[in-house]
C-alpha cells in the first residue's frame, strides 16, 4: 500500500501492469499515442507483486492490472482510462506530463 | 449406437441448409419443413416474381392495352400499385410464415443438439463416425450459447420495430418529450445488446468474435465481436442534420479518441495473438503430448473475453458521448440512420444468400 502510493506520488503517471497483459500493454500504447510516457511497474518482476496486487485490490481494481495513477491519484482500469478519454477529460490530465520530443 | 448419432447428425444438417437456403421468405408447408428440400422454396419465389410480370399481359390487362392514348397510363399505374400492394401484402405474409418457421425450428434444433451432445458422450466419434466438426458449430456448441441466439434474435426483431417507430415519429414531428422517450428507449437497447453479450461472452469468447451470430455483410465489418464505434461515426454524422461549431467540435474529438482507443484496443490483440500462437508452440512441435501447453492457453483466453468486454465498453461510451452532444432531435435522426443503415446490412446478407451459386 506505501510502496503504491509511494510510487504513484513520485512518478506522475504510472500504470501498475504485468508483462503477460495485453490490456497492460494496450493502456500502454494509448498513452504513448497521446504523447506522454508513464512509468510502467511490472508486477510479475516485482519480488513484492503480490502485496501490490492485494493493495490495489483493496483500492477498488478489480482486475487488478491495468491501475493507472495520474498525478498520485488512482484513475482506475482500462475501463476508467478509456471513458476519461471518449468525455475528453484526459488529455487535460495528461498535460503536465507531455514529453517533448 | 453410432446410427442414432448418425442420424441426429443429419437431421440437424438438414435443417441448417434449410435455413441458409431459405435467405429472403420463402413460402413453404409447414408440416414438411423439416423433410423439405430446398428447390421448393427458389421454385415458389420465381412464380411469384413471374406472376405480377404475366398479369400485365394477361387476359385483365388485355383488354386495356389497347386503350385510348389519355386513359391508358392512368390504367397502368392504378394496375401497377395494385400489383404492389398484392405483392407487398404476399411479402408480408411470407415473412409471417418464414419468422414463425424459425422459431420451432429454433426449439428443435436446441432438442437435436442436446439429444446429439448425449449421444455423442455415448459414442466414440474417433472410431470412424460422422464427422461432427462438419456441422460447424452445432457439435460443440455450449448451452448459454443457444440462449444467446434466441435473445439476440428477438433483439433484432425488437430493434427493427423501433427503427420503424422511429422513422414515424421524426416524420410526423412528434414532441420533444415523446421523442426524447423513444431516443432513452432505443438507448437502452443497445445496451441490452451489450448486457446479452456480456453473457455470451462468459460462455464462449470465441463464439462472439467469430461473428457467427451475425449476418454474413454484418461480419465483413467485424471488429473484435462487434461493429468499429468510429466508422459508424463517420457514417451518421451527415445524418444528425444540422450541427453548431461546439458540436462539431465535439463530435470531431469524439471520432478522434474512439479512434486512438480502437488503435491501442487492436495492438493489443495483435499482441494477444502473438502470446498465445506462442504458448501452443512452447517444446517441441511434433513430440505429440502437449498438455502442458494447452492448459497454458486455456488462462490466456481470459484475456480475450476481458478484450471483448473492453470493445463493447468503447462501443457504448460512444453512444453515450454522442448522445450527450446531440440534442434530442438529432440524436433520434442518427439513431433512426443507425438502426436503417443494420437493416440495409442485414438485408444485402439476405439477398446475397439467396442469390444463384456462381457455378463451382
Amino acid at each position: 500500500m506505501d510502496k503504491v502510493m509511494r510510487l504513484a506520488s513520485e512518478n506522475g503517471l504510472v500504470i501498475f501492469s504485468k508483462s503477460s497483459c495485453c490490456l497492460c500493454y494496450t493502456v500502454n500504447i494509448l498513452f504513448s499515442e497521446l504523447g506522454v510516457s508513464p512509468y510502467v511497474h511490472e508486477l510479475d518482476q516485482d519480488p513484492e507483486g503480490k502485496d501490490i496486487e492485494k493493495a490495489l485490490i483493496k483500492m477498488g481494481c478489480s482486475a487488478p492490472v491495468p491501475a493507472v495513477f495520474i498525478g498520485g491519484k488512482l484513475v482506475g482500469s482500462t475501463n476508467e482510462v478509456m471513458s476519461l478519454h471518449l468525455s475528453g477529460n484526459l488529455m487535460p490530465l495528461l498535460k503536465p506530463y507531455y514529453s517533448f520530443n | 449406437m453410432n446410427s442414432t448419432s448418425t442420424q441426429f447428425a443429419v437431421q440437424t444438417n438438414m435443417i441448417y441448409e434449410t435455413i441458409h437456403q431459405v435467405g429472403m421468405w420463402g413460402d413453404f408447408k409447414v408440416d414438411g419443413f423439416l423433410n423439405t428440400s430446398s428447390p421448393l422454396i427458389l421454385d415458389v419465389e420465381t412464380q411469384l416474381g413471374n406472376q405480377s410480370e404475366d398479369s400485365s399481359h394477361g387476359t385483365v390487362g388485355g383488354s386495356l392495352k389497347y386503350d385510348q392514348e389519355g386513359s391508358k397510363p392512368v390504367d397502368k399505374v392504378l394496375r401497377r400499385l395494385a400489383q404492389n400492394r398484392e405483392a407487398a401484402r404476399k411479402s408480408r405474409l411470407r415473412k409471417k410464415a418464414y419468422v414463425q418457421q424459425l422459431e420451432s425450428s429454433k426449439i428443435r434444433l436446441l432438442q437435436l443438439e442436446q439429444e446429439l451432445e448425449r449421444a455423442r458422450q455415448q459414442n466414440q466419434y474417433a472410431s470412424g463416425g460422422i464427422d461432427v466438426s462438419q456441422l460447424g458449430y452445432t457439435g460443440n456448441l455450449k448451452p448459454g450459447i443457444a440462449t444467446f441466439e434466441m435473445e439476440y434474435g428477438n433483439w433484432v426483431e425488437e430493434q427493427n420495430k423501433q427503427t420503424t417507430e422511429m422513422r414515424k415519429a421524426l416524420q410526423s414531428h412528434i414532441g420533444e418529450i415523446e421523442l426524447r422517450i423513444l431516443v432513452d428507449c432505443s438507448m437502452r437497447h443497445y445496451f441490452d445488446l451489450f448486457r446479452i453479450k456480456a453473457n455470451a461472452g462468459k460462455t464462449d469468447v470465441f463464439y462472439l468474435m467469430s461473428g457467427v451470430w451475425k449476418t454474413a455483410a454484418e461480419r465483413f465489418f467485424l471488429w473484435i465481436g462487434g461493429f468499429r464505434p468510429s466508422e459508424l461515426l463517420k457514417i451518421l454524422t451527415p445524418h444528425f442534420g444540422q450541427l453548431t461549431d461546439q458540436q462539431q467540435a465535439e463530435a470531431g474529438n469524439l471520432q478522434q479518441s474512439c479512434q486512438q482507443a480502437e488503435d491501442a484496443l487492436s495492438l493489443g490483440m495483435e499482441k494477444l495473438q502473438q502470446i498465445l500462437a506462442e504458448t501452443i508452440a512452447t517444446g517441441q512441435l511434433g513430440e505429440g503430448n502437449y498438455l502442458p501447453q494447452i492448459n497454458a492457453a486455456m488462462e490466456k483466453l481470459e484475456a480475450l473475453v476481458r478484450f471483448v468486454n473492453q470493445a463493447d465498453h468503447l462501443r457504448q461510451e460512444t453512444l453515450q458521448q454522442m448522445s450527450r452532444i446531440l440534442t434530442t432531435r438529432q440524436a433520434a435522426r442518427g439513431l433512426l440512420a443507425l438502426g436503417e443503415y443494420f437493416e440495409r446490412l442485414r438485408a444485402l446478407s439476405s439477398q446475397w444468400s439467396s442469390s444463384p451459386c456462381e457455378s463451382a
